[in-house]
């Protein structure tokens, strides 16, 4: 047959697909079971967070973010707090900076628990899944137990947190990080010695250090590539500077790396709640010039002064614009990677522009690089390695 | 007159043998939910009857009365015949296969040979309903599953000629009743090699996890039946089943002595041989199922050219070095 009359077969993987992770769309053209070529499509959870926001005053914006990454509600609501208080001066107390911090580390083990179940489940192990979610449930029910919230928490405040955790709490969670590690060496007897699961992981979807860069990659992903960046060690946020942790780092930056990455991950956080629990200070929860929204007294109309910054509208010029409004961006480490929020103040109770820094979008950009030359099944590991939720790529 | 007796008898045992398999098929269904859902701390069926006993009857009667969605590019003569070639080759293997001593329907002298060829027919229903389902998944998990059973297919041929080398025959019966002359009673110990080789074979060749690729839900969502619902959906199922069966019960005949216990046991423990033969197979065959339902609980996936690699550089040597091993055994003793 003519070569020329040949083409390659194309495949669309997504938006429906049981192991794209949500909603990601990818069209893989394919010659046999080889990639050809990949072309992720996102934007099919797209909700406008960002634009939304704009219009939504600071306090009322925090339940949006949420909704970014809703296996990790809790970190994104501490960025987003962090960016505003950068924005505003606002101080937090110790304690809640410890509670932060703790709770930050909950839900990397909540996300990096989902995580390993999908990833497991997308190369075919199906038991790990339910053993990564019994541990799951587990942590949900002690985010019950303070926000009364199981996924979307909205607990952070800006300028402290919602509520005072008790000791009942305490004890739990205390308990729980003793028992942790072991649960870990759980799902690593099921996989980690198995060699279905090294063969598949090992050498697979490599990236070296210097292109990982490049592509912008952050977190786990960056760091299994033996690049030596945590936004906890680096930039220091909540109390992250008074814990000691360690940042394990990958070699080879294939899937395994990755994954070891994130399984050592399990016990550095499962330390760092075990330290903040032990030096949890006591003290205010919120700070005294927290952002409040004033309940008003009558129940007819919301005044403007109620909401404890003054609505500035004028027109402006470009150079006045500049001069005259600030930005600030602040990231944390979010289980995925590098989480930032851009926010533009001009000195309403809204801000002007809210962008989202997401991980998940730059490490779906990077998915052509590691599929391209590989096979199908190389895709889904791939997807379930650079650990990507749709709804924060997407918005 | 003697015909017609002859075809009575067959046709009265054939729908007995018939009912008792899918009885069995059914509840093997009901056991891979169960044991899994206990390897995986869930409890799996609960909710129909006492612990979910009635389940496989609830599933049965939904696949009936469910909607037969034909789409409307596929080819439909092949599409809806697919799903019978498969499920006729699996259940026509069982015509061979003894379960007891004289309880089989047919003595066929060549039976391992009449095994493995119609297991081989069973692709086709395979290969066509991917292809006839005009749906680019199906197409991709059925040229997979070709490539897998052929290169399985030889593997698992081979391993079981060391057991036709040591009893001398290719009848089912008479190759267990040549396990008796040992002591140990079964053919796993010299043949442990021609073991291996058929369990990794048996579960290549049946499409079960590690080697499930043609209907690897979380790449091709369901291979080759992605396109099949109802009915002709649990056709497939069946016929998987009935292989794993099928396949259960070779291994029990040609490796573990049948529905025999070993000599050396009934020396030890005498009372052992008031149970009825056909416990002993049905203990061994549900080994084997359970062996299939662990290994689903527990191993990740191959991948495709890993699977290839398995097949040709290590099982296909390994049954081959056993072939000369036993020859070379079976000349100087």
């Amino acid at each position: 047959m003519n070569p020329e009359n040949t083409r390659e077969l194309l495949i669309n993987m997504g938006p429906q697909h049981p192991a794209t992770h949500g909603v990601l769309r990818l069209v893989l053209e394919i010659e046999g079971e080889v990639i050809k070529k990949c072309i992720p499509y996102i934007g099919y959870l797209h909700r406008g967070v960002e634009k939304l926001s704009e219009d939504l005053t600071y306090v009322q914006s925090l339940p949006l973010t949420d909704r970014l990454d809703y296996l990790s509600s809790m970190i994104n609501n501490v960025g987003f707090c962090i960016a505003v208080e950068k924005l505003m001066g606002i101080s937090v107390p110790e304690r809640a900076k410890f509670i932060r911090t703790m709770m930050s580390e909950m839900a990397r083990i909540c996300s990096h628990l989902v995580w390993i179940a999908t990833h497991a489940l997308d190369v075919g192990a199906m038991t790990v899944f339910l053993y990564a979610m019994r541990d799951r449930e587990k942590l949900l029910e002690l985010f019950e137990m303070v926000t009364g919230a199981r996924l979307t928490v909205s607990y952070p405040r800006v300028g402290g947190v919602r509520c005072d955790v008790n000791q009942e709490f305490l004890d739990e969670l205390y308990k729980f990080v003793n028992e942790f590690p072991k649960k870990v060496e759980e799902y690593e007897t099921l996989i980690d010695r198995n060699r279905v699961w090294l063969r598949r992981t090992k050498g697979v979807g490599v990236i070296t250090a210097e292109e990982a860069i490049n592509w912008g990659l952050t977190g786990p992903t960056l760091r299994g590539s033996g690049v030596y960046y945590d936004i906890r060690k680096f930039f220091p946020y909540d109390a992250y500077d008074k814990v000691e942790f360690e940042v394990p780092l990958g070699k080879n930056g294939d899937i395994y790396d990755r994954y070891k990455c994130r399984m050592l991950e399990f016990r550095q956080s499962a330390k760092i709640i075990k330290q903040c629990i032990e030096l949890l200070p006591e003290g205010a929860i919120l700070a005294d010039d927290a952002l409040r929204i004033r309940m008003p007294s009558s129940p007819l109309k919301i005044d403007k002064k109620d909401i404890q910054f003054e609505i500035y509208i004028e027109d402006k010029s470009i150079e006045d614009f500049i001069n005259k409004f600030t930005e600030v961006y602040a990231s944390i480490e979010a289980p995925k990677g590098e989480l930032g929020f851009y926010i533009v103040c001009d000195d309403s109770a809204k801000p002007y522009r809210m962008r989202v820094r997401a991980p998940s979008f730059v490490h779906a950009g990077v998915l052509p690089r590691l599929c391209e030359g590989a096979l199908i099944a190389d895709v889904i590991a791939n997807i379930g390695s650079i650990d990507i939720v749709l709804g924060e790529c997407d918005r | 007159m003697e015909t017609i007796y002859v075809i009575l008898i067959t046709t009265i045992k054939t729908i007995i043998y018939f009912g008792v398999l899918m009885l069995h098929v059914a509840y093997a269904t009901y056991a891979e939910r169960k044991i899994i859902g206990h390897i995986q701390l869930r409890l799996g069926p609960m909710v129909v009857g006492p612990h979910g006993l009635l389940q496989p009857i609830a599933d049965v009667v939904k696949l009936i009365f469910k909607e037969d969605i034909i789409p409307y590019n596929v080819d439909r003569k092949i599409f809806t015949i697919a799903p019978l070639i498969s499920l006729t080759a699996a259940l026509s293997t069982f015509a061979v296969i003894p379960v007891s001593e004289n309880w089989l329907i047919s003595n066929v002298n060549v039976g391992i040979l009449y095994v493995l060829g119609i297991a081989g027919i069973g692709t086709y229903g395979i290969i066509f309903a991917g292809w006839a389902s005009n749906s680019k998944y199906a197409f991709l998990g059925s040229l997979r599953s070709a490539a897998q059973m052929i290169s399985y297919e030889v593997a698992l041929a081979m391993s079981l000629v060391g057991v036709i080398l040591m009893a001398e025959s290719f009848n089912l019966t008479e190759i267990v009743n040549k396990q008796l002359e040992y002591s140990y009673g079964m053919f796993l110990i010299p043949q442990f090699l021609g073991y291996f080789v058929f369990i990794v074979a048996m579960l290549a060749e049946t499409n079960r996890v590690p080697f499930d690729l043609p209907e690897a839900e979380t790449e091709l969502v369901a291979g080759y039946f992605v396109e099949y619902s109802g009915i002709r959906f649990s056709l497939f199922y069946l016929a998987e089943y009935l292989a794993m069966f099928c396949m259960s019960a070779l291994a029990t005949i040609c490796f573990w002595g049948g529905w025999t216990v070993p000599p050396f046991l009934l020396t030890i423990f005498p009372f052992l041989g008031i149970i009825p033969g056909i416990i002993w197979f049905l203990i061994k065959v549900y080994f084997h199922m359970f062996l299939f339902f662990w290994i689903r609980g527990t191993l990740p996936r191959y991948r495709y050219d890993q699977l290839m690699s398995i097949g040709w550089k290590v099982l296909l040597p390994l049954a081959l070095l056993n072939i000369v091993l036993t020859s070379i055994i079976k000349y100087y003793w």
